[in-house]
């Protein structure tokens, strides 16, 4: 956005004529005052050729959009005409200063060169200026700047409206225009007499096309631009929309047809809501695997999978994830898929980890009666094991903590280092 | 006694009447709005006890109807729901002025808990606000806060709030610590309110990044 933000255009506030000085100013991030000063110093330095200067970027600079001029009023109908008018004004002007300057062919070329430079203005203005906007207004959006709200553009574009009838009969008058010039300038100079200079006559016609065909160019590319960036916003859309379609939609449709179950519906939302925000977070695969804190997230999320039972995971702080830190998070998936097994009804289990500097602690809370670690009967000795003998085969520690009404919880300690 | 009278704020019809549906056994539900300029009369012209305000609103949310109602009304209580658990949410809407921050799927006996809890002055975490708490407040001091203070937590503060992420209830901590539930409440009642005037780095950057900082 902010290269944008920086490109040449006529400004819309604070525009003393048309804007291009104020502008200027605001692309080069100058006082347009100094631009102004620098533009009058220039004209006279050069004879008159910056009103040329001004006139042609007029008509060139796109408009600032979203701001409605403060002075020169919107781009109607009768503007355009004065657009037209000016440029040939000014055409004829710097005319007279070549004449003076004695830069001077014949005065044959005065009516048909003012004529044709009004006529190009009114094309001009017709095909490249806001005006051109009209005929385009349906798009949904207009230009990379997507963001503008709709509030700020409308008031404009239905000033535009009604001029929008005459736009192609104005189009249509500059033609009339610039095709009038050519055949002035070539009667002038006997073309169709002799037909003596077939070059010159030839030149003229190129000179005219191109006056006639070059607005339309420019209007072709800015619009080739405008569809390539339309283009890679619907494929943006795509992708959310794939992605929605993959996870959101199936499991919807899952949850529906289980929908007499409550506790599965719990899960899949849940499993479902820990995929989107781990897909806005936006974090990426390598990411999560060098981090303690998400590999200890992401096996609660997979015990809660497995037994349909909810588990809330609240870290604090981070590790780089090392061999110690796997072992760690072995330990806790064990002691959390315990807890499921004693407690799994008796609602939410929590998972807490506090990782500062070296130490890691996590502890795993369940609202179960609670079980004695040391009592544990010969056949589950894989809980002793896993839990503590994992633990403590790393250099770490756990201990199990249980209160009547109080439940369960596992403490596990490791140093990380 | 008489009931809480709560108003609740959300751009979610669907969500407002599944809220008002779970507090009608405990609380009277006195109005509902859905954007900033409804739930500002709505709070000027009934004065509930208690607004559920939801976070993300058009038109500045949660914050604003807080900014532009606590200075008149310094007596209702605001509670913070939402369905997001980013910090800076949380750090934007306690330091507007909310006294608690829950997430939506909370449990209807839970947020009546919790609206009585504001109700009566008190700071309501859940362990998820006071995870992100001990985050923000752990590690390096910046040198150059002013006021060392607010941007500590004390021992027991922080045992208090690793309790209450670890999921233990108020009354289950008073337990643990040998200490009265009262006691319990003051040092949540304190650690918001370093949460709300700390000048800390890590909050002020959130703060600054939403503009929250006139």
């Amino acid at each position: 956005m902010a290269r944008s933000e920086r490109r040449l255009k006529r400004a819309g506030e604070g525009a003393l004529l048309g804007g291009v000085c104020a502008g200027i100013g605001r692309s080069l991030d100058i006082d347009p005052v100094l631009v102004r000063i620098a533009a009058v110093i220039v004209t006279v330095a050069t004879g008159g050729l910056g009103i040329v200067g001004y006139g042609l970027l007029w008509g060139l600079l796109p408009a600032e959009q979203g701001r409605v001029p403060a002075k020169p009023s919107a781009p109607t109908g009768r503007n355009s005409w004065l657009v037209g008018a000016a440029v040939g004004l000014m055409t004829f002007g710097l005319l007279f200063i070549f004449r003076e300057l004695g830069v001077w062919w014949s005065d044959a070329l005065v009516w048909p060169v003012v004529l044709a430079a009004t006529g190009a203005g009114l094309l001009w203005r017709q095909f490249t200026g806001p005006g051109s906007e009209v005929e385009t207004v349906d798009e949904p959006v207009s230009g990379p700047r997507a963001p503008e709200t709709g509030s700020v553009k409308s008031p404009g574009r239905d000033r535009n409206r009604p001029s929008s009838r005459f736009g192609s009969y104005r189009g249509f008058f500059g033609l009339a225009l610039v095709l009038g010039a050519a055949v002035l300038f070539l009667y002038i100079n006997g073309a169709f007499s002799a037909a003596r200079d077939a070059a010159l006559a030839a030149v003229t016609v190129i000179v005219v096309a191109g006056l006639v065909l070059a607005p339309l160019w420019v209007r072709l590319g800015r619009n080739l631009g405008r569809e390539r960036a339309e283009r890679i916003r619907s494929q943006e859309r795509a992708e959310v929309a794939a992605h929605l379609h993959d996870s959101v939609l199936q499991t919807l449709a899952l949850m529906q047809k289980q929908s007499d179950d409550p506790r599965k519906v719990s899960t899949l939302a849940r499993r479902q809501e820990r995929e989107l925000r781990e897909w806005l977070s936006g974090k990426t695969e390598s990411e999560r695997e060098t981090s303690l804190a998400s590999a200890l997230e992401a096996v609660a999320a997979e015990v809660e999978e497995r037994h349909g039972v909810p588990i809330d995971a609240v870290t604090v702080g981070d590790h780089l994830l090392n061999e110690r830190g796997a072992a760690l998070v072995a330990a806790s998936r064990e002691a959390m898929t315990n807890a499921v097994r004693h407690a799994g009804d008796a609602g939410t289990i929590r998972l807490y980890a506090e990782i500062f500097g070296d130490e890691a602690q996590v502890f795993i809370r369940d609202r179960g009666d609670g079980f004695d670690l040391e009592s544990v009967p010969e056949d589950r000795r894989g809980v002793r094991d896993s839990i503590l003998g994992r633990m403590e085969r790393n250099g770490g520690s756990a201990k199990v903590r249980s209160g009547e009404g109080e439940g369960t919880e596992v403490e596990l300690r490791m140093e990380m280092k | 006694m008489s009931q809480t009278r709560v108003a609740i704020v959300d751009d979610h019809a669907i969500f407002r009447a599944g809220v008002a549906a779970e507090l009608k056994a405990g609380v009277e539900v006195i109005g509902e709005a859905s954007t900033v300029r409804e739930a500002v009369s709505l709070i000027a012209a009934k004065q509930p006890d208690v607004v559920l305000l939801d976070v993300h609103m058009p038109d500045g949310g949660g914050q604003e109807v807080i900014r532009q109602t606590l200075t008149s009304h310094p007596e209702i209580k605001f509670l913070a729901l939402s369905v997001s658990d980013a910090p800076e949410d949380v750090v934007a809407i306690v330091r507007a002025g909310a006294r608690g921050y829950v997430t939506k799927t909370i449990s209807g006996p839970d947020l009546l808990d919790a609206i009585e809890r504001v109700k009566q002055g008190d700071a309501v975490f859940s362990p998820q606000l006071a995870g992100f708490v001990l985050d923000a407040f752990s590690g390096r001091m910046d040198p150059e806060a002013s006021d060392a203070e607010l941007d500590l937590l004390t021992p027991r503060e922080q045992e208090v709030l690793r309790l209450i992420a670890r999921g233990y209830l108020y009354k289950e901590i008073a337990r643990r610590l040998g200490i009265s539930v009262k006691t319990v409440e003051a040092h949540a009642s304190s650690v918001l309110r370093k949460l709300q005037l700390s000048t800390r780095h890590e909050l002020s950057r959130w703060a600054a990044e939403r503009d929250l900082i006139d």
